[in-house]
């Protein structure tokens, strides 16, 4: 259960495999024919901008959800500021990824049109519960859509980071909306942080957001063998990845 | 190829990435031996130092991935040492919501640390000693401020540390971790500002692209080091 059972283990199996992700395999593949990652290579270029469009799609949904949101009257005065602030950054995270696509030398996505009361399933323009459901589902989900994406910037120092930097802002806005729905009444276990795999009160489509969010094993490592810590605060202190493909379908009843 | 790319290629073939950890060990190992020789040196001659640099107070984080995993690990005791104290000595009117959201931040940051040390078994640093002398215990303003900025600084490491990685499943666990600290901070800063935009507020998110802080590990370990007895060597890292 060290280090070195990891190497081990990585020279076994393919990373690839490992991390389950299908833009690491399309990279990887061209790792093995080329001998080499050139971060020049148009494939690579190709593979960062795919994920950045990915991760675009997401931005155009929190920030069309937000600005209806915002303008739509459903949230009370006294807990406007927190989702002008969360409109604000998913605007700025539009913009930024927009101007990184094109610095690229790609082309960004337009936007999708949505639908958020996905087929009338949800009314969150005009009931404030089912605003922050959706506002809690959304920002979970776009967490652990960036850290699923990670490993296929890696070639990328910049984009890498910048992605890192988004991510943690997103893990922000989920801490706080998770936070928000319990001091209103609305889920009297939610923490900022995802216990176990449970998706507290939220309608049980929304259970996809939190498979996973249980393990226990990072690395090789099973994490009860070394702590004290209980394994619920074990669950809590890691959050997991989504693959695009994980994500995407979380989010399609949306999309129109 | 560039430094950057000849490490990233080290990790599609197993073989070299093997070497090239192996090789982090010898690294490691000479520089033990070095320190050893240092002290050996001048202990005929002892002088009056009141920071004696000698292996028993500057600890090496060492290279390559482990030395980015012993940034983190050694990020982790500060938090888990920070956090455990505040438990143990909560300040006076601590609130049900404050205990709570408290103890569970000691929780993690201790599954932190100890995942870490095991991930690293060997090649993990020595516990260290914090220094919390500037922080009193007893108020809740210091002791909300001082997680505020342990949460914003933890945040901003792990920002930071994520392209100094080699290997993508290091850098995907460093995600794990990284988001949880970034709910922390979101957390302890609504518990200083309720209900206002401070959770995510723009003294750490750009307000014109919308991105957290990144540091470099010199950044972190200059503001850190003030809460740690032990010297901290991070000049064997990689910058990127």
């Amino acid at each position: 259960m060290n280090l070195f059972n990891i190497i081990q283990r990585l020279g076994e199996v393919s990373t690839s495999d490992l991390l389950k992700l299908p833009n690491v395999e399309h990279l990887s593949k061209e790792t093995r024919s080329s001998g080499k990652v050139s971060a020049s290579s148009f494939s690579n270029v190709s593979a960062i901008s795919d994920v950045l469009n990915f991760a675009l799609k997401l931005e155009y949904l929190e920030s069309a959800f937000y600005t209806q949101g915002v303008s739509s009257g459903v949230i009370p005065a006294a807990d406007i500021a927190i989702f002008q602030q969360i409109k604000k950054h998913e605007n700025a995270h539009v913009a930024f990824l927009q101007s990184t696509i094109t610095s690229l030398g790609a082309t960004p996505i337009t936007s999708p049109n949505f639908d958020f009361t996905a087929a009338g399933a949800f009314n969150p323009f005009t009931v404030y519960g089912d605003f922050l459901a959706l506002s809690q589902a959304f920002e979970d989900t776009g967490v652990r859509a960036y850290k699923g994406q990670a490993g296929n910037l890696i070639t990328d120092n910049t984009v890498l980071t910048a992605a890192l930097q988004i991510h943690s802002v997103e893990a922000r806005h989920a801490s706080e909306v998770r936070r928000l729905r319990n001091k209103n009444g609305m889920d009297a276990s939610a923490k900022g942080w995802i216990s176990g795999n449970s998706r507290g009160t939220l309608p049980a489509a929304t259970q996809a957001i939190y498979n996973g969010e249980d393990n226990t094993t990072q690395g090789t490592v099973n994490v009860t063998t070394v702590t004290n810590v209980g394994t619920a605060a074990i669950q809590e202190a890691f959050d997991e990845p989504l693959t695009d493909t994980m994500v995407l379908s979380i989010v399609q009843p949306f999309i129109v | 190829m560039n430094e950057k790319e000849q490490k990233k290629n080290v990790m599609h073939q197993p073989i070299d990435r093997l070497g090239f950890l192996k090789m982090s060990g010898v690294a490691l190992a000479s520089t033990a031996i070095i320190l050893a020789g240092c002290k050996k040196k001048s202990s005929p001659q002892p002088e009056p130092e009141p920071t004696p640099v000698t292996p028993s107070n500057v600890v090496d984080l060492g290279s390559g991935d482990i030395g980015v995993l012993n940034y983190a690990y050694a990020l982790e005791q500060l938090e888990a040492a920070f956090y455990t104290q505040v438990m143990a000595t909560p300040f006076s009117g601590m609130t049900a919501q404050e205990t709570q959201i408290l103890g569970d931040l000691k929780l993690h940051e201790i599954a932190h640390r100890d995942f870490l040390k095991a991930a690293l078994g060997t090649s993990a640093i020595i516990g260290l000693t914090p220094n919390f002398g500037s922080i009193n215990f007893t108020s809740r303003a210091s002791v909300l401020g001082t997680a505020k900025a342990f949460e914003d600084l933890g945040v901003s490491a792990y920002n930071g540390a994520g392209k100094l990685f080699v290997d993508p499943n290091f850098l995907l666990i460093a995600g794990k971790i990284v988001s949880v600290e970034a709910r922390h901070a979101s957390a302890i800063r609504d518990l200083l500002n309720p209900n206002s935009a401070d959770f995510a507020g723009d003294d750490v998110v750009s307000v014109s692209q919308g991105l957290d802080v990144a540091r470099t590990p010199a950044q972190v370990l200059a503001i850190a080091g003030t809460y740690i007895t032990n010297q901290i060597d991070a000049s064997h890292l990689p910058t990127n």
